[in-house]
């Protein structure tokens, strides 16, 4: 199922006007920067399909910015988010590109900071609802509709049991779960959807397996329960 | 979800005893283990938002941040006041007020989307007109939000509800048939019911393409969403007089998607062809962004030779 709950229909409170070019826009643009897991220094966002065709008239440049500045889909900052996230130092590129392999209503962000970067895409499938596609190269699908476990590691026999484990120790329901490597005993990353939050503790036993190299916690469930 | 489409909710219903609201409800508390109290509370703040939407461009103009369009809201408001709409006086304002949620939606203000915000005038449109009517207690009507929910929820599931994928029909089509089949269930329609007025408005708009002016949630979006008001509560009288949607409306919904698919890209939200692409739709994009809605055009313009030289 695309759209899990009742929420994912009536709802979110969103400032206008598109909850796929505006709304799922800011969902995916907060999500790209709990990944990253700073304000970055520098983005470049990448649109495509039907968000390249028509992103100016519907904000969808300021809702992927206020999505930067960790704005919820209804904060009314999102209207200047631009002239704000330029104010706190950002240098932002904007680009249209074309991927027919992609959703139509897909953006791709590539943030920087310091020496770290992330490229992280994402779809806005409709009424807010978005489908994370990729991150650094992983195709993984979720959602932010459940707090989100992202762990980049090395692909070896049982990362999947000794994650799996770690996650049932600490009393973490798995909801939906996702794993993709680049090759063969490459890199690999597994994602894991859960009911209940990943408590700091449980993140760094994750942090500490062999073959772990991040571990990345994206939970965006309280802040969005609230609005 | 126990439910994926119109029939099983029409079963559970019978099963468990409940209104098709009251089961959307049981249902949400399952699937995110939050209290009863807490998942009504969001919804009724939701509706609150919704009401303060209809009521923000009822007596001043909206205008929209591109400029275009607002204050139809006011001018049908005013018409109602003064004149005898066609329409009576109930319909006429549930016209007025889902054109006064879409008004404060091209504005950038706050409003909830239901299902999206390209169709965020409907529900509120309907709801709110008949609340004032009927003298319904909120309760009653959050209570319909989680019945226009679980429809959408099915609609969403098996076809889809954004103007990219599938067209107006998806959006503003599933947004009436939400309105119809909730607002059968609030006047005290069987689950039975309500399911035939979705299949009802759902037929109605099958085809209908997204083809918006400069790429704009406006030109045809706001008047979509009054017309879709007065078609939802057409839609919920003829099920309540006991019209039946002959074609079940799962079957429908499954049409929605299969015509959505076939649609071309041009009519699915990426402002290249329709009403976007008539001469004064092309006009309007060139005044709002100048060289780069030229640009915008020829792109539109390729894109149209393509397709017509399959």
């Amino acid at each position: 199922m695309r759209f899990k709950d009742v929420f994912s229909i009536i709802g979110p409170s969103m400032v206008g006007p598109s909850s796929s070019h505006t709304a799922g826009a800011v969902r995916i643009g907060r999500a790209a920067r709990r990944i990253f897991g700073a304000f970055p220094d520098q983005a470049e966002i990448v649109f495509y399909g039907s968000f390249a065709e028509t992103y100016r008239g519907h904000g969808t440049d300021l809702a992927v910015v206020g999505g930067l500045l960790d704005f919820a889909t209804d904060d009314m900052r999102i209207r200047n988010s631009i002239e704000l996230a330029e104010a706190a130092g950002i240098e932002l590129t904007f680009k249209t590109a074309q991927n027919v392999a992609f959703h139509p209503n897909t953006v791709e962000l590539r943030l920087k900071g310091g020496d770290h970067t992330d490229v992280i895409a994402g779809a806005s499938i409709g009424g807010g609802s978005v489908e994370m596609l990729r991150v650094n190269g992983f195709d993984v699908k979720f959602t932010m509709n459940y707090p989100v476990l992202l762990v980049f590691h090395d692909d070896t026999p049982g990362m999947v049991a000794h994650i799996t484990r770690l996650l049932e120790a600490g009393g973490v329901n798995i909801a939906y779960m996702d794993v993709d490597r680049k090759g063969r005993g490459g890199d690999a990353m597994t994602v894991v959807e859960s009911d209940e939050a990943v408590p700091a503790e449980l993140m760094k036993h994750i942090e500490g397996l062999p073959s772990v190299h991040r571990v990345v916690i994206a939970d965006l469930t309280v802040e969005e329960a609230q609005s | 979800m126990k439910f994926s489409t119109l029939e099983q909710i029409i079963a559970c219903c019978r099963e468990d005893q409940v209104t098709i609201g009251q089961l959307m409800l049981n249902e949400q508390i399952k699937e995110t283990g939050k209290s009863r109290d807490e998942t009504f509370k969001q919804m009724a703040d939701y509706y609150g938002i919704m009401k303060e939407a209809v009521h923000r461009g009822i007596h001043d103009p909206v205008p929209s941040k591109s400029g275009l369009t607002g204050g139809d809201a006011v001018r049908v408001h005013q018409y109602m006041s003064s004149g005898v709409p066609a329409l009576g006086t109930d319909a006429c304002t549930a016209l007025a007020y889902a054109l006064s949620v879409s008004e404060v939606n091209a504005s950038m203000g706050r409003i909830v989307a239901t299902p999206t915000a390209g169709s965020c005038g409907i529900i509120p449109g309907v709801f709110v007109s008949t609340q004032e009517r009927f003298g319904w207690e909120d309760e009653h009507l959050v209570m319909g939000l989680f019945s226009a929910g679980a429809i959408g929820y099915v609609i969403a599931n098996n076809s889809f509800i954004s103007g990219a994928e599938g067209g107006c029909q998806a959006e503003v089509g599933s947004a009436i048939g939400m309105a119809a089949g909730a607002l059968t269930e609030l006047r005290g329609g069987t689950p039975e019911q309500a399911v035939h007025a979705v299949g009802l408005a759902l037929k109605n708009s099958l085809g209908l393409i997204c083809d918006p002016v400069g790429g704009l949630v406006e030109i045809p979006c706001i008047v979509r969403n009054g017309f879709g008001a007065v078609t939802a509560l057409a839609a919920s009288d003829m099920a309540l007089a006991g019209v039946r949607s002959v074609i079940p409306s799962d079957e429908v919904i499954d049409v929605m998607l299969e015509v959505g698919t076939a649609m071309p890209s041009k009519h699915r939200e990426t402002a290249k062809g329709g009403l976007a692409q008539t001469p004064t739709g092309k006009k309007i994009l060139k005044d709002l962004y100048g060289k780069e809605g030229k640009k915008l055009r020829e792109k539109g313009a390729k894109a149209k030779k393509e397709e017509t030289s399959d």
